[in-house]
């Protein structure tokens, strides 16, 4: 979910629940308000009654409130000192102009008692009050648009402000996404006055100049002890190479050091892979021409055509275009090579391997275990598949990173007992 | 013929000494940058393997030195280092071969005498041995002056062979010289007896006076019969 979205989640469920607390509030103030000034009213009609009385007397015997809004009631003397002002609410019958008929209206009474002329009186007045479920209603309504405004005033503002804010942080996030340790040389970039933005980009930038040193590190650790192997390796081998020369030896004195040979050319092989990985990764191939790879092919299989025949495999090729890759022309022939050697050497017997080569894709596909290969483990360095302990398990990851620096990509697929290596092009 | 052999590291210079020696050159060496300049400013040489690493220089000055004192030509490179870069600028320079360590004693042989031949005066490029000859320019082979049809690779495998008479020459040796260098998943070299075994049979029935042997399961040699 976007930061977006999340925080207008947030910001619904705790406007509503303010703006909820906030009107029962409102509403009680309100009410309160509304009866103060209704008290206040109420106040003001005894004065005025009272005061009329002293001047006529006549209206003294209204004990109903019929069309006016007080009644008098005489009261004994007793009573009379005993009641306070007070003011209430109960109901009334009135008919109001929305009525069709008289029903209970909410009233405020204020209930009071005076003297005049030696006797004793209970006035009542009142007033009408404002409908509490109207009220209420009226609020609700008021409330949940109020509501609505603002969530989206908020869905407003969040896209054009807040967009507008983490602009920077998306851009910086996708050139992350981009970046590439080796190949991408900009550092991702964000161009921003926030702290907290500038913070993540220096936090990430740090971490990035990291992962560059240990990885460069690693590349040349790699490439300078397989260089630094070369001269030993060529002095052992040299060595047991004169001694066997040298023709006095037992016979099995000389299988072992035979045994001993065939070891150390492994080794070779080994760090000879590993010296040509480190630098295709280091991009120390620079001598890109046109190649055709067509030719390449027919080169390489007319160079293995001896292994080709004692593997008693049959090879076919199918061409539907002439493909002109530019690029170096020995990777090129070491590509097709380890492709094609993979596909000779991990075959059965009377086995077949067959190349096409399309305008856009260089497949070879060959017979040999029955079962598919775990694609992920065959392109990764030192894989071996079952029982072939000569490889050095580094052919397809060769393949795998000549076509990386080319943008070629290289997959793996098992169908109808053939497996299928198939390049393709950009 | 004398040779100059620059190389900083003792004991691979000892068994380049030891087996070039057994093809009877007169061998002189240098380990350091300011002895090799010395010895290459007064000697003249026949051929020069040719270290670039060394100590207190590189070996691509001495071949500026060699080119400025016009003694260039016959110059074999011998480097751990197998970069393009030097590899052009040594060839720029004048240098003849690039060889990249670890190598097979067959295969420098086999380049030390290929530099050599393919510079002498008389501009014949044949191999000539008991009763056969070898022409490398026409890639013909002949036995008693009756040609002797090879394919490509026979024709290079005896080419080898030899360069390398009377050596040792180990299977992975010629397969690396003869299948490429970038044999990797080669699990085995049977494939190899099969094309001597061919090869045997045509020298055998062309009554050629040189054979191939087998050493040690190994490998092989060629000698004269």
């Amino acid at each position: 979910m976007k930061l977006l979205n999340k925080s207008l989640i947030y910001l619904s469920v705790s406007l509503f629940f303010i703006i909820g607390a906030w009107s029962v509030v409102f509403y009680f103030n309100m009410l309160n308000e509304i009866k103060e000034s209704v008290d206040e009213g109420l106040d003001n009609y005894k004065r005025q009654i009272i005061y009329q009385l002293q001047k006529d007397t006549s209206i003294i015997a209204k004990s109903n409130f019929e069309e006016s809004f007080f009644a008098i009631h005489k009261i004994p003397e007793a009573k009379a000192i005993s009641i306070k002002d007070t003011y209430i609410d109960t109901l009334m019958y009135m008919q109001d102009a929305d009525d069709e008929e008289p029903e209970p209206e909410p009233v405020r009474m204020l209930t009071t008692a005076f003297e005049n002329n030696g006797h004793y009186y209970e006035l009542n007045i009142i007033n009408s009050m404002v409908e509490e479920d109207d009220l209420v209603e009226e609020l609700l309504r008021e409330t949940i648009g109020l509501y609505l405004i603002l969530i989206i005033s908020i869905i407003l503002i969040n896209n054009l402000v807040l967009k507008r804010l983490w602009k920077p942080f998306y851009s910086f996030l996708s050139q992350l996404k981009n970046y590439r340790i080796g190949s991408s040389k900009k550092f991702p970039e964000i161009k921003t006055q926030t702290k907290e933005f500038a913070d993540l980009q220096n936090a990430v930038n740090i971490l990035l100049q990291h992962t560059i040193e240990t990885y460069e590190q690693q590349k040349q650790f790699i490439g300078n002890a397989s260089h630094e192997l070369q001269t030993p390796l060529a002095i052992t081998t040299n060595k047991l190479e004169l001694l066997i020369e040298k023709g006095s030896l037992e016979n099995e004195q000389a299988e072992s050091i035979a045994e001993v040979m065939q070891i150390i050319e492994r080794m070779i092989r080994l760090n000879k892979s590993l010296l040509l990985l480190t630098k295709i990764e280091n991009k120390q191939f620079l001598d890109n021409q046109p190649v055709s790879l067509n030719k390449v092919v027919h080169q390489t299989v007319c160079d293995l055509e001896e292994v080709i025949e004692f593997k008693n495999v049959e090879i076919s090729i199918s061409e539907t275009a002439d493909v002109t890759m530019h690029m170096d022309a020995s990777l090129a022939g070491v590509a097709i090579s380890n492709l094609l050697r993979n596909a000779i050497f991990h075959n059965i017997l009377n086995g077949i391997v067959n190349v096409e080569i399309s305008e856009k894709t260089i497949t070879v596909s060959n017979t040999g275990i029955k079962t598919p290969v775990n694609e992920q483990k065959l392109f990764s360095r030192f894989h071996k598949s079952g029982n072939s302990t000569n490889g050095t398990g580094l052919g397809l990851a060769i393949v795998k990173a000549i076509c990386d620096l080319y943008g070629f990509s290289v997959d793996y697929r098992f169908e109808n007992d053939l497996h299928y290596f198939k390049i393709r092009f950009k | 013929m004398k040779i100059l052999i620059v190389e900083d590291e003792e004991e691979l210079l000892n068994t380049l000494v030891a087996s070039l020696a057994k093809e009877h050159f007169v061998i002189e060496t240098a380990s350091d940058f300011y002895s090799a300049s010395e010895k290459i400013e007064i000697y003249s040489y026949d051929c020069i393997l040719l270290d670039i690493m060394l100590p207190h220089g590189n070996g691509l000055q001495l071949l500026e030195q060699l080119k400025n004192t016009g003694k260039s030509g016959n110059i074999i490179i011998i480097s751990a280092k197998d970069s393009l870069d030097d590899k052009l600028k040594g060839l720029e320079l004048g240098a003849d071969d690039y060889l990249t360590k670890p190598f097979h004693i067959a295969e420098l042989n086999a380049r030390v005498k290929a530099v050599l031949r393919r510079n002498k005066l008389d501009g014949k490029n044949t191999i000539e041995t008991a009763n056969i000859l070898l022409d490398l320019q026409e890639r013909t082979f002949a036995v008693n002056n009756e040609n002797v049809p090879l394919n490509r690779k026979e024709f290079d495998i005896l080419n080898y062979f030899l360069l390398n008479k009377n050596r040792l020459v180990t299977k992975n040796a010629l397969a690396e010289h003869v299948w490429g260098d970038n044999i990797d998943q080669a699990d085995n070299y049977d494939f190899i007896y099969y094309q001597i075994k061919n090869l045997r049979k045509k020298l055998q029935a062309a009554n050629a006076d040189i054979e191939i042997e087998a050493v040690y399961g190994i490998g092989y040699k060629l000698t004269d019969r």
